[in-house]
């Protein structure tokens, strides 16, 4: 086991080095850098600056180095000085940018995971259980409508809820006044009402693909020999669903764990901004824009590493769950 | 659970299990599928009863029905099962519901059961020392330690090899053959009464089908506990049963000693079925005789014996029209109108 996770390991570095290049050269490729961006920026402000300006800013920012050159003065810093680089847009590293908005992130998404695993599990096994009851009926019609329906559709209703019924400052994580403050009693409070609505619309959403899935697998696994052997043991039904055919059915959950954080990242940009959250969905989807290629190379690399990192947790996780995979 | 039983309460004393006229039915859009029906027989303490009969015959389903362990959909309309084990207690088991404390106390513990695929009876992801652990914990109230000991104490006793290290082996690890050690272990751990066997051998080699049907012997006259006999084969009926009932449709339509079965055969069904095993020596080079016919679909039985339109025997206006009752003789019952007939055959041929 620990050879396996060390090879895994091993492998991973060159991998990562791979998806930086890719994803450096890709975050490149469309026309015109980062100065191009800046002066439509300014033009569109109504403000102009000349083509000397232009070419000098060129110069200053090394961006007239070729590719090659800029992508390893870009990794060697990273891998010798853990030094990230300079977003340019916003004129600062990229460490002091993205650090907290990764730790939010990762805070917000295994909220997010653990709520959707407590509507999910206990919903599919009793949507399997008592299949074609109302309750599973009832289930199914909100997990077609939870599914059906954007993350960020569903946050602005539930925004537009809090407001109006519930007179609740919404938007964000934090109210105007705690802001900036040193954590409190009042901030801690403060925090969780704003998070409900994040949570709720990230956890919902999720849940309702994984119900399908849930009650899916628990469909198949209740008709086999080995849930008649327990009952026939003089199991009870509480004791042969959670003790043997919930183990099987729960593999896709475990497998799919370590995805959970790169989703996060990306995926639910849309919602971030919708509910103005300080994640790095927002943050990543500027830099792409500006072409902010240190910001956005930096924070594609964060990301594949826990990818890559996250999967391997699901792997090893799914080896501790799962016999048969273990001496496969 | 729908019950109209004419309760057994003066079972004679050897008597272990006694099923009265036990139906299941399922009702399917397409129709009432009726798998038994009216189905009678019973199992005296440490004997082996064979039940033989085609897939679809109703053979497992009967043995769900005294199990408790109907499909949902299924419904038990009529019918008393009624059990005796060694407590003395009796237990009317079709008045007990599936999940009813009372049935789950005699599952594992008075009635054990094995299943026909040993690949897939047995949970893919707890070692089969847990999961004989398990029911010994439930049942008989055995800490951790003692129900480590107990597991690899019947792991031996199903002289699986290396007890000590396959207590921890996952089903995968196994072969066809210790997986289906295991099950026996998995079943007879709580010393029940009564063992029923769903087709154990089915899925297993020849060889390793001789050898497990050796020990469940040893172990039948070493436990003392009685055994149902599921199967579709002869063969291993001749070698393991004291009695056999053949069922035909949901119905039982002979029932005798093993002896009797083979050499006095009083249902044609019976009759034709043993004429259709190849033996080895005999009749070399001539086609192998076999029922004409097919098994009729389910939902369209034949109306009088279920029986009479693949039958050579069968009489027009008596066969097709009136069922058959129970003809008893001595110990053989044959649902046949003219089991007479073959009596007094056999005492012309003596």
């Amino acid at each position: 086991m620990v050879a396996f996770i060390l090879r895994r390991l091993l492998l991973a570095i060159p991998m990562l080095l791979f998806i930086s290049f890719i994803s450096f050269v890709i975050i490149q490729l469309p026309p015109g850098d980062y100065v191009t961006a800046y002066v439509a920026q300014l033009r569109q402000g109504g403000e102009y600056i000349s083509a000397v300006q232009e070419a000098a800013m060129r110069e200053r920012l090394g961006l007239n180095d070729p590719m090659l050159v800029q992508y390893w003065r870009w990794i060697t810093a990273i891998i010798f000085r853990g030094d990230f680089g300079y977003s340019l847009d916003w004129n600062a590293p990229v460490s002091s940018l993205i650090w907290d908005r990764l730790a939010i992130t990762l805070a917000l998404s295994t909220a997010s995971l653990i709520i959707t695993w407590l509507i999910a599990i206990p919903v599919g096994v009793y949507s399997a259980t008592r299949q074609y009851s109302v309750l599973d009926y009832v289930f199914t019609v909100f997990g077609f409508l939870g599914k059906g329906t954007p993350d960020f559709l569903l946050a602005l209703i539930l925004m537009w809820i809090a407001f109006v019924y519930m007179q609740l400052d919404v938007g964000g994580l934090f109210s105007s006044q705690y802001q900036n403050a040193p954590w409190s009693w009042g901030k801690l409070i403060d925090l969780l009402q704003h998070l409900w609505i994040p949570l709720v619309v990230l956890g919902t959403g999720g849940a309702a693909g994984l119900i399908r899935v849930m009650r899916a697998n628990m469909l198949d696994e209740l008709g086999k020999p080995y849930v008649e052997t327990a009952y026939a043991q003089g199991l009870s039904e509480r004791q042969v669903v959670w003790g043997y055919p919930v183990r099987v059915a729960l593999n896709p959950f475990i497998s799919t764990v370590g995805w959970a954080l790169p989703a996060l990242f990306s995926g639910d940009v849309i919602t971030a901004i919708v509910l103005n959250l300080p994640t790095t969905g927002p943050l990543l989807l500027q830099a792409l824009k500006m072409q902010d290629m240190y910001l956005a190379g930096s924070f594609i690399l964060i990301l594949s590493v826990f990818t890559v990192i996250g999967t391997l947790i699901s792997d090893i996780l799914l080896a501790w769950f799962d016999p048969r995979i273990r001496y496969a | 659970m729908g019950n109209k039983t004419m309760t057994n309460q003066n079972m004679p004393p050897e008597r272990l299990l006694e099923l009265d006229d036990v139906h299941v039915h399922f009702p399917l859009r397409e129709g009432l599928v009726k798998a038994v029906n009216g189905v009678s027989y019973h199992v005296n303490k440490g004997e082996v009863l064979g039940i033989v009969g085609e897939s679809g015959s109703g053979k497992s389903i009967t043995a769900r029905a005294i199990m408790r362990l109907l499909p949902k959909r299924a419904a038990a309309p009529e019918g008393g099962i009624t059990f005796r084990p060694r407590n003395g207690e009796t237990y009317e088991l079709s008045a007990l519901g599936r999940n009813s404390r009372a049935m789950r106390q005699v599952r594992g513990q008075h009635i054990g059961m094995i299943f026909q695929e040993p690949m897939t009876a047995l949970s893919p992801v707890h070692t089969i020392g847990a999961q004989i652990m398990r029911t010994v914990q439930l049942h008989m109230g055995l800490n951790r330690k003692a129900a480590r000991e107990r597991a690899i104490e019947l792991l031996a006793k199903v002289q699986m090899p290396r007890p000590n290290q396959l207590v921890d082996a996952f089903p995968h690890q196994l072969s066809g053959g210790m997986r289906q050690r295991a099950m026996i272990a998995l079943a007879i751990s709580c010393n029940p009464s009564l063992l029923i066997a769903d087709e154990p051998t089915t899925a297993l080699d020849v060889t390793t089908e001789a050898q497990i049907l050796e020990l469940l012997k040893e172990l039948q006259s070493e436990m003392g506990m009685a055994i149902i006999f599921i199967t579709h084969n002869f063969g291993v009926v001749a070698d393991i049963a004291d009695r056999v009932s053949v069922m035909y449709l949901g119905k039982i339509v002979e029932t005798a000693t093993v002896d009797d079965i083979f050499y006095a055969a009083k249902h044609p069904y019976t009759q034709a079925l043993l004429r259709s095993i190849p033996r080895l020596g005999v009749d070399q080079g001539r086609r192998l005789p076999t029922i004409p016919g097919m098994v009729p679909d389910p939902f369209s039985v034949p109306p009088g014996c279920a029986f009479n339109p693949r039958c050579t025997h069968a009489v027009a206006g008596i066969c097709d029209t009136q069922v058959p009752p129970e003809k008893i003789f001595g110990s053989q019952m044959s649902r046949c109108h003219f089991a007479d007939q073959f009596v007094a055959a056999e005492a012309a041929h003596v």
